[in-house]
């Protein structure tokens, strides 16, 4: 039996599967939705999407492994996603992980024990042009400087804003001060 | 030739671009209209006139793609804008989709009257939340005003557009991963034949899957005619091509250059020249899946698909990534294999394993650990997955590896030389793994 996930959700995913030539199509979005309700991907929200998609749960679970992000665990409810590949790596990424190392406690992959603060290193986010950068949930950071992201950190642990996108609005969260672009501080 | 000729940016800096009031106000939505009004095969062949060729990295013709889709068949015909835009370096298409999107539907648009298809979509990267809230927005304004649905423009032609957001896998931007993954399963290359989703695509229906911003230049294409857009550039590399310039520059960003622009003057005048007042060493100037080059073999190099080829090196998607002279090439090679050992889908064997092994050998180079025998050990490595691979990633792992041990052997053998003797390794300007958490 699959867990139940709010109406809002599954009138989304039954739009979704209408709105692709097949049904299975809908299986990535689906995902979303439910790591959306429930911060990442566990059993429940794998068997959830296989049913709602008429899949196989080892089909879905296929899928949701495959991809990065998919969590299989949970991530802090800021994730800070630095990047490291060589654009970034060229302009001073590694500043931007060691601060995020010293700041918070904490290696890659682990999370704070308030559940706030996570953080880990990835490839290239297209965003090679104002780096070093970091993805916070869905929101870029550009050109940054160790004093710039402490002042980001600070900035979001006053405010508390809403940094992700919603598949069920289909919109992006209301930021920092209610902006959504990364041209904040 | 007028180097500095805007096509796809022309509005770039608009600051209402983006919605629907301000894209029609300079024009929008007018090549659209005039392709409704001639036959879908005229179409077709005013891209072909152009000279079009891909900029998602392959560089094949975009009319002779379009024209591999069948005629009247019994199948829907389906179109993929590939926005998974995540070769390193690249950040083209994204300033295309957060600043212009109404220019890359009516792209889209156009494709769709050529080939007949009545459904598109948009994959996007799953990391581009702005853009894709951005597209979406473009998209219901479109609904509203009927220029998306049922009857478009009131042409009596159907077409619904969807955008699909990846989540975290470089190798769905290879066109049959791609696919995969909008069937819902892992994105894992198809085997070849067939060769050509055109024929066989998504849902065994043909499917066009085009670059984003590709298919962002046919609008220019069809209100001004193949022929103009062919006499801009070279003769076999036509028309503007998108730079996102990164790395060791004063001025990093997206450029539109015609084709043919100097090298070497693009860093200089574009970019502003090299960072701090150094010299340059290298760049990489198709993103990370093509081979680097060094500063003297830049002398007379141009921005196009001959002459980066002929330099050893290839236009790819404009990742043009530069290194300057204090770069430590033994450390950007591990940065590099590091994102294909991490980034591989595992179907094929030689891939898998050997972007892990080539990743390790570079690392414990890099560490003074290195052993006689290494820079061979990499080169016959390469040379057992570049070509043995079901798909093009093989060779994306293993050129630009093997390049950066042809082009700066000293680098790696001094290190390795140091390591043997046993003597301290000179300290590394830079060290760019953190914890090494994959
Ligand atoms: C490993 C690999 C990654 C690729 N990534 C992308 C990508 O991110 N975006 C893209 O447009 N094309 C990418 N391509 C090229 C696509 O397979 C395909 O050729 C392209 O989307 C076709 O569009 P075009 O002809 O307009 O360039 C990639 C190819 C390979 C082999
Ligand atoms: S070459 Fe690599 S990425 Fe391509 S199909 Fe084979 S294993 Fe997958
Ligand atoms: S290299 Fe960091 S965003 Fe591209």
């Amino acid at each position: 039996m699959a867990i139940k996930l709010s109406e809002a959700a599954e009138k989304r995913v039954e739009e979704l599967k209408a709105k692709y030539p097949d049904s299975r199509s809908a299986v990535m979005p689906a995902l979303y939705i439910a790591q959306e309700e429930l911060g990442y991907v566990n059993g429940d929200a794998i068997n959830w999407v296989a049913e709602k998609i008429g899949m196989a749960p080892v089909h879905v679970m296929e899928v949701a492994t495959f991809y990065t992000m998919y969590y299989k665990k949970p991530v802090g409810k800021y994730h800070f996603q630095v990047c490291r590949t060589l654009s970034c790596a060229l302009r001073g990424a590694r500043e931007i992980t060691e601060h995020l190392h010293k700041r918070f406690n904490l290696l890659p992959g682990e999370v704070s024990a308030d559940g706030k603060w996570s953080y880990e290193e990835v490839e290239c986010l297209g965003s090679c042009g104002t780096a070093p950068m970091c993805e916070v949930n869905d929101i870029f950071f550009e050109n940054l400087t160790p004093e710039k992201l402490e002042a980001i950190i600070e900035r979001i642990d006053k405010e508390n804003p809403d940094l992700r996108f919603s598949s069920v609005k289909d919109k992006l969260g209301e930021g920092l001060k209610g902006q959504t672009k990364s041209e904040i501080i | 030739m007028g180097e500095h000729r805007k096509i796809l940016l022309a509005n770039i800096d608009k600051e209402d671009q983006h919605t629907l009031s301000g894209y029609e106000s300079r024009g929008g939505y007018k090549s659209i209209r005039k392709a409704l009004g001639m036959d879908p095969l005229a179409v077709v062949d005013e891209v072909k006139k152009s000279g079009l060729r891909g900029r998602g990295g392959a560089g094949f013709p975009t009319g002779t793609k379009w024209s591999f889709v069948p005629r009247n068949g019994a199948k829907p015909v389906y179109i993929v804008n590939n926005a998974d835009e995540s070769e390193p370096g690249t950040f083209k298409d994204r300033l295309l989709m957060e600043r212009d999107p109404h220019q890359c539907i009516e792209g889209m648009l156009i494709c769709a009257w050529a080939v007949q298809s009545n459904w598109s979509c948009i994959y996007i990267r799953g990391e581009y939340g702005y853009p894709y809230d951005r597209l979406n927005q473009a998209i219901k304004e479109c609904y509203a005003k009927g220029y998306l649905g049922d009857n478009i423009f009131g042409s009596g032609f159907k077409h619904d557009i969807v955008v699909h957001r990846g989540a975290g896998a470089y190798i769905c931007g290879e066109e049959t991963a791609l696919l995969e993954s909008l069937e819902g399963a892992k994105g894992q290359p198809r085997l070849k034949p067939p060769f050509y989703p055109a024929a066989i695509g998504l849902y065994d229906c043909p499917t066009v899957v085009n670059n984003v911003e590709t298919l962002a230049a046919c609008v220019w294409i069809m209100e001004h005619g193949g022929e103009a857009y062919a006499a801009i550039g070279t003769p076999k590399s036509t028309g503007t091509k998108l730079i996102s310039a990164s790395g060791h520059i004063n001025k990093p960003g997206v450029y539109e250059v015609e084709m043919g622009y100097p090298v070497l003057r693009f860093i200089e005048e574009e970019c502003g020249g090299i960072w701090k007042g150094r010299k340059l060493k290298a760049i990489m100037p198709g993103g990370s899946s093509f081979p680097v080059l060094r500063a003297d073999e830049l002398e007379g190099v141009t921005i196009d698909y001959d002459s980066l080829s002929k330099a050893g090196s290839h236009v790819g998607s404009g990742g043009f990534m530069v290194m300057d002279d204090s770069t430590d090439m033994v450390q950007a090679a591990c940065n590099v294999a590091h994102f294909y050992a991490h980034e591989s889908c595992g179907q094929c064997t030689p891939c898998r394993e050997g972007g892990h092994w080539i990743e390790k050998i570079f690392n414990r180079v890099s560490k003074g650990e290195g052993l006689p025998g290494d820079v061979e050990l990499v080169e016959s490595v390469c040379n057992q997955i570049a070509g043995h691979t079901i798909c093009a990633f093989g060779e994306a792992l293993a050129w630009p590896a093997q390049s950066f041990i042809r082009k700066f052997p000293e680098e790696f053998k001094e290190r390795i030389k140091a390591s043997v003797k046993g003597s301290p390794l000179r300290v590394l300007p830079m060290n760019f793994e953190y914890q090494g958490a994959h």
